[in-house]
């Protein structure tokens, strides 16, 4: 795509993920995101600067929550009449709000904005039954207390029983590990491949916090200054865990999915005009974002829209996956990661569902989550774009001038967003 | 019940009972913000040199009520002594006969400093009559009622007592940011530095970078630093990164997370820098931890954890800087010693040890900085009250607290105070130093 104006990612900033229940079992999603957007401010030196737009969102989220990322962005350092927009797609919600930001300064709407995301799953919302529900909207229109009572009265034990969230897809009642499952077995992806995945994406994020690449894209939280799921893994301990999608036969096991997570994160997107005067050298530029979906109801792989999204962006950009310096598949399960990967590779899927002579083409393995990816940082679900674009655009910083990276974000609904950057020097 | 001593002796019964058993009564100090005025005046000036003019001269371009006698006055607030030509000790006599009845009509937080030469003559006489002074200025220390403190400039020979760094430290010792620091001598060994533009601003224009600044003491600097004008960097643990942050935010300053005991910690210093375009114009070594325990329990893992925070990578970080181009011309260092690692301290012995040797890092630095300008001291913080020094047990803090001449606990504030001194430019005359802030405590000189 050619963007009116280049858009450029000056830096991020999340705090480490936390497994469910652990670490940030007691702040909200308005915290954790506060949390984030302070981090980046500090670093920024953004302290009462209005910025042109905020946009982030989370996918568990309480009613009241309906202006989250606008009453994060009053909480935070920032000019409090920086408006703020909530947004929603699933796990590509991050990146969508990204998209959302970039697009505006691309078009000279606004000069700098950030884009991020943020979920808990330790404070999921919990709903009421549908016949409370009713019942209590009666009671609160009620006239008198005695008409209140009465109305109350009429509650069954059996309504008070909460409905706990769901990850089940509303069309199939199957949840996202089902469908993987089902994926993973018509792909006939092995135990052995989905399980080097994770060992990989645990080595990788290990060895990049080693190395000190998260400093200046993480600020502690909650006495937490790394991911709390990463761990010194090997194929022989995440040989031994038994399957949990898939029956007794399956091969997908705690190790090769990702975790259930709590975090937040934030991207400083601006025009290059706005990062020069303000001092900032650009990391990258975002060159395109873009989001399809496949039908699974009809019976396509629910994850399996990124295997599509990727080729149809890198070909109205006149690229191909061999240009493709770094490639950031979120591993929402390993089985999704190889599941793509395979497609890829396959001339049929290439032929029949692309449109190409062929196969699309191969991802070679040293270009791959080399920081790695969700499995071992956990995948807090809107969270998870903002985390990838920031570390990516560092990646391609570091990397030198020319280097592409692309981004790929499965999501429920048989979604899929995938984004494409540029090294910016 | 919670023991607070000193919100005790402050409430009516208290005083009563204090009076009567003659319980120490602490004063309640008057800080910088309860006194933001350079000098408490009226100021008696004693001496009959040349530099006691030029000293009383210079009060006066403060705004200050200057007298050279006491006679007509009922209160004074400041005492500045001027003894540098004395060459025996008889000749102290008639320069400070006044003093005495000057003493005792003292203001609540009253300064008394001496000013006098540093006792390394070859001449006996001399030299007798110098090194008098320093118990002389201990004493009235001890002797001050009412928040009152005193301390000694002692100008070594050759150094003018027009040079920058003795105006400094009078400027320092004579205001309310000297609350806890008393019972001290300060030597200005080198004429450097230079006097700032604004006084009230005197970091106006320096970058200084502080670590352990999340919270405590560092975050005391910071916010000192930022009052007084400087661009901070603030650094601390990863682990500490919202509360960084927050303070960042707060105060406008640059956070920077990192571990200083990582082994390219200094590199990376200097390349967040040389990333920012900033130069250093001081550097404040405040991280630090404490893992106590008696000797005889000590196991390798704490001697080394706090032999690591608190010296080694200073040491390292130290060695990165010199080896850089991003120390501005008036450089200052300054690292927090403390008075454990002068006079040691039971279960402290890896902290007394790591205490110890930043004093002695800082002598031998402080040459090698010079030779460019720079400057290299300590400072020495007693008894402070923070979340740290919170955890000891209720009646050793009530101990730790009234031993001082001052009968009570430093702030943070104050540790920040002095170290701000230290940093601004005047602060170029003194090498290799530490200045205790320890309300005079009995341990040690």
């Amino acid at each position: 795509m050619n963007y009116p104006r280049n858009v450029a990612v000056l830096g991020g900033n999340r705090i480490p993920f936390a497994r469910a229940g652990k670490a940030y079992k007691n702040v909200s999603n308005q915290d954790m995101l506060t949390a984030a957007l302070d981090g980046l401010v500090a670093r920024f030196s953004l302290q009462g600067e209005l910025l042109g737009d905020v946009a982030a969102g989370a996918v568990l989220k309480h009613a009241k929550d309906f202006n989250l990322t606008r009453e994060s962005v009053i909480g935070s350092a920032l000019d409090s009449r920086t408006p703020a927009i909530d947004m929603q797609r699933a796990c590509a919600t991050g990146l969508d709000a990204i998209n959302f930001v970039a697009n505006k300064i691309a078009l000279g709407q606004i000069e700098v904005g950030i884009g991020g995301g943020v979920d808990s799953t330790s404070d999921a919302p919990i709903e009421v039954s549908g016949a409370l529900r009713k019942i209590l909207h009666r009671a609160n229109a009620a006239r008198s207390t005695k008409e209140r009572l009465q109305i109350l009265a009429s509650l069954r034990p059996a309504d008070l029983k909460p409905s706990a969230p769901s990850a089940a897809e509303v069309r199939t009642g199957l949840n996202m590990g089902q469908h993987q499952a089902l994926s993973t077995e018509r792909w006939g992806i092995t135990r052995e491949e989905q399980d080097q995945i994770a060992f990989e994406s645990h080595k990788n994020l290990m060895a990049a916090y080693e190395r000190g690449f998260f400093d200046d894209l993480m600020t502690g939280y909650q006495g937490l200054s790394r991911d709390e799921n990463l761990r010194v893994s090997t194929m022989e301990k995440l040989g031994s865990l038994k399957p949990v999608f898939g029956g007794p036969e399956g091969t997908m096991t705690a190790g090769n999915s990702t975790p259930l997570s709590d975090g937040a994160s934030t991207v400083l997107i601006a025009s290059e005009e706005w990062a020069q005067e303000h001092g900032h050298q650009p990391l990258a530029y975002i060159r395109d974002i873009h989001t399809r979906s496949v039908d699974f109801t009809a019976g396509a792989d629910l994850l399996s829209a990124p295997a599509y999204a990727a080729p149809e962006m890198l070909a109205r950009n006149g690229l191909t996956l061999d240009d493709m310096d770094f490639v950031e598949i979120h591993e929402a399960f390993a089985a999704t990661v190889v599941m793509i990967l395979k497609a890829w590779e396959d001339e049929e899927f290439g032929r029949d569902e692309l449109g190409l002579d062929g196969a699309f083409g191969s991802v070679p393995r040293d270009r791959l989550n080399v920081l790695g990816s969700s499995l071992a940082a956990g995948h807090p679900f809107a969270a998870t774009g903002g985390r990838i674009v920031a570390s990516l655009a560092k990646m391609l910083y570091e990397a030198g001038p020319g280097k592409f990276g692309l981004i790929s974000i499965c999501a429920a609904g048989g979604q899929g967003t995938v984004a494409l950057l540029e090294s910016a020097r | 019940m919670k023991l607070d001593y000193t919100a005790f002796v402050r409430s009516a019964p208290g005083k009563f009972i204090a009076g009567k058993t003659g319980l120490p009564q602490p004063t309640d100090l008057p800080r910088f913000a309860d006194r933001p005025q350079p000098v408490l005046g009226p100021v008696l000036v004693l001496g009959t040199s040349q530099a006691a003019e030029e000293l009383a001269a210079q009060l006066l371009e403060w705004d200050c009520d200057v007298r050279r006698h006491a006679d007509d006055l009922d209160k004074i607030g400041t005492i500045v002594v001027v003894l540098d030509e004395i060459s025996a000790p008889g000749d102290t006599g008639p320069i400070i006969r006044d003093m005495p009845g000057a003493f005792k009509k003292m203001k609540l937080g009253g300064r008394v400093v001496t000013v006098s030469r540093t006792a390394n003559s070859d001449d006996p006489h001399v030299n007798a009559a110098r090194a008098g002074v320093e118990g002389f200025v201990r004493t009235l220390a001890k002797e001050a009622r009412y928040g009152t403190t005193a301390n000694g400039i002692l100008v070594d020979d050759g150094v003018s007592l027009r040079d920058p760094s003795v105006i400094g430290a009078l400027r320092f010792f004579v205001s309310a940011k000297s609350a806890f620091v008393t019972g001290q001598t300060l030597r200005v060994s080198a004429e450097g530095g230079g006097l700032p533009a604004v006084w009230e601003a005197h970091l106006q224009g320096r970058t200084v970078l502080v670590t352990g600044a999340a919270r405590g003491i560092g975050a005391a600097i910071a916010r000192t630093l930022v009052r007084d004008g400087a661009k901070v960097i603030i650094l601390d643990v990863p682990g500490a990164g919202s509360a960084l942050s927050d303070l960042a935010n707060e105060i406008g300053a640059i956070p920077l997370q990192m571990d200083i005991t990582a082994e390219n910690a200094g590199e990376r210093i200097v390349d967040e820098l040389t990333k920012r375009d900033l130069t250093l114009d001081a550097f404040v070594h405040n991280a630090g931890i404490t893992r106590d325990k008696y000797f005889a329990n000590m196991d390798e893992d704490r001697w080394n954890s706090v032999i690591d925070v608190n010296i080694a990578a200073q040491l390292r970080i130290n060695d990165a800087l010199l080896a850089s181009d991003r120390l501005g011309d008036d450089f200052r260092l300054v690292s927090l010693a403390s008075t454990s690692g002068v006079a040691g301290n039971a279960g402290q012995a890896n902290y007394a040890y790591s205490k110890s040797a930043v004093m002695g890092m800082v002598a031998a630095l402080a040459p090698i900085l010079a030779e460019r300008g720079g400057t290299a001291n300590a400072v020495a913080p007693g008894f402070i009250e923070t979340e740290m020094t919170k955890k000891i047990p209720p009646m050793q803090r009530e101990i730790f607290r009234r031993s001082n001449s001052l009968k009570q606990g430093g702030l943070p504030l104050d540790v920040a105070e002095t170290i701000s001194f230290l940093c601004s430019l005047p602060a170029g005359g003194y090498v290799g130093q530490t200045l205790r802030v320890c309300g005079q405590n009995l341990v040690g000189r």
